[in-house]
């Protein structure tokens, strides 16, 4: 075994990071979630389950009568999604960590980033998925009409902001000894910008309101999401380094 | 511990003569307001104490960011000395705010801009505290709660300007419309004086605070070195 090693070790080529390669790091690492999602589904069906609960929730919760519900629908939806994606975000950083995979990834002669970017994006893919099923079945109970597209914008504007943000925080909190509490405790304070302008602009939106009324609160989700992407992408190597 | 140099001994003095006289110059010096009477003098205090709560906000997030450029242990320091008093002179000016809200505008807390966003300031604060309590690698502690500073130093004032783009555009009034008696009045110059004068006592105690709880952060660092190294 041994004599056969050394007669066909060949010099390995140097690896130069280029773009491609960055891109092709983040296809990789987002094809590799979502195959394992596919296979398992357990965080995606944790996921959606819990969303639904907490829609029966504030059934109990708020009186949502006809003219209460199309004021609170944004918020609920909102903070459906937030505690939805919290688990999502949790999940999904403890079993790169717990399965050792952080490591290897890590090890791999790839820009720290482009495991920001990878598990960013399978994170808001995770997210959306959930969207999807939860404004549906949310326009059949409540009987409101949620096919708006002002209103999918949003969701997406905002969603992309709280996975950016949330993934960088998982990745420290899931390093703590306290664990899955501590993202929920890291996040919301930071978040509320996303909230603040989302229910608002949602609920502009489903209420019909002239477009100029609702770019404010647009404007400051794509700054609030640009801002933070830079941020995290800049820091990402300090969180993850050993 | 090392014994407090002479400056530190003499700051300590200080503060407590101008914390005195602070409380001289409010009580006897500023004059009594229109229609406010007494209630208005923690007025004085509240804007000192929010002011210095600034001035370590912007302490730990300069320090934070310090610290990721340089990996200087110091500065690690420095940031949870500015966090800490920055969370207590916060929590005064917050509960000075509402014993005089209750009088002047029937409750003791309104969802406004400031005050919302001084509450999720204290949330990070407070998320700050316990994410270094849950590590304990000091390397990765520091590194953390840097990363963490520099995330709540951007988003607290992203967070202020959108509650108040929230609150301009949809002026909602729930019982007394704080914007209508906003509690605020003119100063005269006798006022204005009294509000600089605790100004910088507060200044004065912020930097003696500081000074007292950069050195017992010093200390533990030394202890955890000790610790570790017995350990190993």
């Amino acid at each position: 075994m041994a004599h056969q090693q050394t007669t066909n070790r060949r010099p390995s080529p140097i690896v130069h990071p280029s773009s491609s390669s960055f891109l092709k790091a983040i296809g990789a690492i987002v094809w590799k979630d979502l195959a394992a999602e596919l296979r398992s589904r357990e965080l995606l069906s944790a996921m959606l389950v819990f969303a639904l609960l907490v829609i029966l929730i504030f059934n109990f919760a708020l009186e949502l009568d006809p003219l209460t519900r199309r004021v609170a629908t944004p918020g609920i939806l909102w903070a459906t999604f937030t505690f939805a994606g919290t688990l999502g975000l949790n999940r999904s950083m403890a079993v790169e960590k717990d399965r050792g995979c952080l490591d290897g990834l890590l090890l791999a002669p790839v820009d720290r980033s482009a495991i920001y970017f990878g598990k960013t994006i399978s994170n808001l893919a995770f997210m959306i998925i959930v969207e999807v099923v939860v404004l549906p079945v949310y326009s059949v109970l409540y009987n409101t009409n949620l096919f708006n597209p002002g209103l999918i914008v949003v969701i997406l504007l905002g969603s992309i902001g709280y996975v950016s943000v949330g993934t960088l925080l998982s990745s420290m909190a899931v390093q703590t000894r306290t664990r899955d509490v501590m993202l929920p405790i890291l996040l919301f304070p930071v978040v509320i910008p996303i909230l603040i302008a989302a229910v608002k602009a949602s609920s502009g939106f489903l209420q019909g309101l002239a477009l100029s009324e609702v770019m404010a609160y647009i404007n400051l989700l794509i700054v609030y999401d640009v801002i933070f992407i830079a941020v995290a992408y800049m820091v990402f190597d300090y969180v993850v380094e050993e | 511990m090392k014994p407090q140099p002479l400056a530190l001994k003499v700051l300590n003095v200080v503060s407590v003569l101008l914390l005195l006289a602070a409380l001289g110059v409010v009580f006897l010096y500023a004059p009594l307001e229109a229609t406010m009477n007494y209630v208005q003098k923690i007025f004085y205090f509240h804007v000192a104490n929010a002011w210095v709560g600034m001035l370590g906000f912007i302490a730990a997030a300069v320090a934070g960011v310090v610290y990721l450029v340089k990996h200087d242990q110091k500065w690690d320091i420095i940031e949870l000395a500015a966090v800490e008093i920055s969370l207590v002179f916060f929590l005064i000016a917050i509960l000075a705010g509402s014993i005089w809200a209750r009088p002047t505008w029937g409750a003791y807390w309104t969802w406004e801009p400031r005050l919302t966003t001084a509450a999720i300031l204290e949330m990070v604060y407070v998320a700050y505290l316990l994410l270094r309590q849950g590590i304990d690698d000091p390397d990765r502690r520091a590194r953390f709660s840097a990363v963490y500073t520099l995330i709540g130093a951007i988003s607290v004032p992203i967070t202020f300007m959108s509650i108040r783009l929230f609150r301009t555009i949809h002026p909602v009034v729930i019982g007394s419309n704080p914007a209508a008696t906003t509690g605020s009045f003119d100063m005269t110059s006798k006022m204005l004086i009294s509000m600089f004068f605790a100004l910088f006592t507060f200044s004065i105690i912020f930097v003696d605070l500081f000074w007292h709880r950069i050195r017992l952060g010093q200390l533990a660092q030394h202890v955890e070195q000790l610790k570790l190294e017995e350990l190993q």
